[in-house]
């Protein structure tokens, strides 16, 4: 196959194009160019976006012995990617742009384009597995080293883009990887793990929103307050700097009453408000979301199964419907009953769906809530 | 008559050795003389200013190769500033004239030059406003070409406020030639100094520095058959330039620094043979060039070719094609063409890899989707027929897929990429 290995100047990415090589596929290695004005040098512990970067994937790319090119992509990651982080943000939801990054870029203009241009697939350094399943459609399953799994990031693909993709890495134990990178002469081998979100360069995202949402923000200011006496405890700077369920970083000068801690429970960034209580009042049982993406057939029956609510969060034994049409947009509401309430659901992020190891779908949480009591 | 055929490049099977290379404008391959010249010397030792028999031998390399670049040039040898290449002859030439002109008249604030010129210069111009110069970049024409009726007006605003004119010879990307000569014939009405960047001109038109009677000229040795890091500035003695470079005082205590022996003679070498072999040269390489262009435009009827249609030696550098294809994307293309071998580019742009729509281009009217949609062959010494034949086989194929990949992925609205895939 002609494969084009995306390769972010990390060791993944170096390791699975190497690998994707070493199979008899011809490869091309491509940068993700994501930034209009990228810094030099790498700063913190990020694995993306510096031209040290972009030197480190040549690098690799000489060392395996493949063609290298730069592909600019700044500006659709600007209006796919870091436009709809800050809507989202400042609509009182909290995004996940790696998702985001791969269901609009890296599986989509970058795979369209690779297809176009005469590409089989495209190879990542992600962490999952892919298989062909009995009906003949290619299945994605968790990672072997549940430590690095990221099939969460990826429940936005669909059988046709899975049908082109290639995960070299997903049956391998990270330090695996890494004793292969050196083994290989790979320079990346020792290189840090990106963490964090790869345009935030200082990890500051309250900072970069303030930054860059400026005025776009309606209120904002505004006020944190109690959820049963409503009183006001005490003013913020802005909704976005706050997501459902943290803690730290509220500034209420003094104790709630009864001296337990304060969690958030809600953000309305219309008016302005956060409000905040006690931790069991973010406990919920019951999930909407829409805008579904499905791996393969769309699951007809309610399906018994897990639900993964964040990135490196955990799995939760859950019920699944799919109700056609009834959601907000018209589309297809995917309803999510968990058997044990969770704590910390924020609208925005990804509820991904899971039979087994294997990732059935995903959708955008829209709302949860608690339904039921539980012992 | 057939060859066994040893290496399996030779079958054309795109490894290294098989390239159709056409990016003689980038880095042309050198003269064997020029390696040989070159290797030659690097057998031996001696600094040029050291004072014993060995100093004195590599001095007698570095002064006979001035000689030799100063009589092709049409320049007296105590002309030659030996630099490190292009680059440092421009910046030399653009900071160093500023400076010394300021110094010796304040009011002169402002430097004339065009849009079109190499980031050598047009970098250097935007560092020196930054500080405080005047830059004014004058406007070309739909060929890329400097309407001299704009300089005559920007100088004639203001005289004595000019601290220099800097306007290139020809341009890297297009490959069309300015009037340089009478650039020069207005500038030095009101007594104020010319500077041309001369790196793509020297060895593929005539190029008689005394003749133009600019002040100051840039070539550098790669473009023309010799090594890569080693060039000139060729500078009137009355002309006096506040140097970049500090220490030892080498070259005519503008530019200090141990000169590179080697690279000078093979430097000299080269512009020797490339000033001499230039008539029949350019006549073949133009010949080759007009091919190509008969040759593209029949397999793909709406390309387009950039720069000047005249394709004479006066308006356009003999071995340069630079070619629009409408509706594909300059990278897809450049990339296709690697794949097959085949060796070009998409500008002279570049930061890290990531491409930005030519700036050349923009300047001439292009707006950004045409400018992003062009690829430069520039052929040279190393190319023939042959070449030419590869290049006209494969590009039809090439610019119907680079067509279907599209010019708005990854630059156009969000919508319909992830339509088709998702």
């Amino acid at each position: 196959m002609r494969v084009l290995a995306a390769m972010s100047g990390g060791v993944d990415s170096a390791v699975a194009a190497a690998r994707a090589a070493e199979m008899g596929h011809d490869v091309t290695g491509i940068h993700l160019a994501l930034s209009r004005n990228p810094k030099s040098y790498r700063t913190g512990a990020r694995g993306c976006c510096t031209i040290e970067d972009s030197n480190d994937a040549r690098r690799a790319a000489d060392v395996i012995g493949i063609p290298f090119y730069v592909w600019d992509m700044s500006e659709r990651f600007h209006e796919d990617v870091v436009e709809d982080f800050m809507t989202e943000y400042a609509e009182g939801r909290t995004p996940n742009p790696c998702l985001r990054c791969n269901e609009k870029i890296k599986f989509a203009a970058v795979l369209e384009r690779a297809l176009a241009l005469g590409f089989d697939a495209v190879a990542t350094g992600h962490y999952a597995r892919l298989e062909t399943g009995a009906d003949g459609l290619v299945e994605m399953h968790r990672a072997v080293d549940m430590g690095k799994d990221q099939s969460y990031v990826l429940g936005v693909l669909t059988q046709e883009q899975l049908r082109a993709s290639l995960f070299p890495l997903g049956d391998s134990r990270k330090e695996d990887v890494r004793t292969e990178a050196e083994r290989r002469g790979l320079s990346v081998a020792k290189k840090p793990d990106s963490h964090d979100i790869c345009f935030i360069s200082d990890g500051d995202t309250g900072g970069w929103l303030q930054e860059k949402l400026g005025e776009r923000v309606p209120v904002a200011s505004g006020e944190i307050r109690d959820h049963a006496t409503g009183e006001v405890l005490g003013t913020h700077e802005g909704t976005y700097r706050y997501t459902i369920g943290q803690r730290k970083g509220l500034r209420i000068g003094r104790p709630a009453q009864d001296g337990r801690p304060r969690f958030v429970l809600d953000i309305e960034p219309v008016s302005g408000t956060v409000t905040v209580g006690p931790r069991e009042e973010l406990t919920v049982d019951h999930i909407a979301a829409f805008r579904p993406r499905w791996c393969g057939t769309v699951p007809a029956e309610p399906l018994e199964g897990t639900v993964q609510l964040r990135a490196h969060g955990d799995e939760h034994r859950a019920t699944v419907r799919v109700s056609p049409g009834s959601a907000r947009d018209g589309g297809d509401e995917v309803v999510v009953e968990l058997h044990e309430p969770a704590q910390g659901i924020a609208p925005g992020q990804a509820a991904v769906i899971y039979d087994g190891t294997r990732v059935v779908g995903s959708a955008t949480i829209t709302a949860a809530t608690r339904r039921r009591r539980h012992a | 008559m057939t060859h066994p055929t040893t290496t399996p490049d030779a079958a054309g099977g795109g490894g290294p050795g098989a390239e159709v290379y056409l990016d003689h404008a980038a880095s042309t391959p050198m003269y064997p003389e020029a390696i040989a010249a070159m290797t030659e010397q690097l057998g031996r030792v001696g600094n040029p200013s050291s004072l014993h028999a060995s100093g004195r031998a590599t001095r007698r390399v570095v002064e006979e190769s001035r000689e030799t670049i100063a009589r092709a040039l049409n320049a007296r040898p105590g002309e030659v500033v030996f630099t490190s290449g292009g680059t440092e002859s421009d910046n030399l030439a653009v900071k160093g004239l500023y400076w010394s002109r300021r110094e010796a008249d304040p009011r002169r604030s402002r430097i004339l030059s065009t849009s079109v010129e190499h980031h050598a210069v047009l970098d250097s111009l935007q560092w020196l406003e930054e500080r405080g110069a005047e830059v004014e970049l004058l406007p070309v024409d739909r060929c890329g070409r400097l309407e001299l009726g704009t300089l005559r007006e920007a100088i004639e605003r203001d005289p004595e406020s000019v601290a220099l004119v800097t306007v290139m010879w020809a341009n890297n990307e297009v490959g069309t030639v300015q009037p340089v000569a009478e650039v020069v014939e207005i500038a030095h009405r009101h007594g104020i100094p010319v500077h041309t960047d001369a790196v793509q001109a020297v060895g593929q038109i005539p190029v008689d520095f005394a003749a133009t009677g600019v002040d100051a000229l840039t070539l550098t040795a790669h473009k023309l058959g010799g090594p890569i890091g080693v060039g000139a500035l060729v500078v009137r003695r009355e002309i006096a330039l506040t140097p970049l470079l500090h220490g030892g005082g080498q070259e005519r205590d503008v530019r200090s620094g141990t000169v590179d022996a080697p690279a000078i003679r093979g430097f000299a070498t080269a512009v020797e043979l490339a000033v001499k072999r230039r008539p029949e040269y350019a006549a073949r390489v133009a010949a080759l060039r007009d091919d190509l262009l008969d040759r593209v435009s029949e397999v793909v009827p709406d390309a387009v070719l950039n720069g000047d249609r005249d394709c004479s030696l006066t308006n356009r550098l003999p071995g340069n094609a630079h070619i629009r294809f409408p509706g594909c994307e300059g990278d897809s293309l450049l990339m296709l063409l690697d794949a097959r071998g085949i060796e070009c580019s998409t500008g002279s742009a570049c930061s890290a890899g990531v491409p930005q729509p030519s700036h050349v281009l923009l300047a001439m009217g292009a707006d950004e989707v045409a400018a992003r949609s062009a690829l430069r062959f520039s052929l040279g010494h190393t190319t023939t027929e042959a070449d030419v034949d590869r290049l006209v086989e494969a590009i039809a194929p090439v610019v119907e897929r680079a067509r279907a990949a599209g010019i708005a992925s990854g630059f156009g609205p969000a919508s319909s990429a992830t339509a088709k895939v998702g």
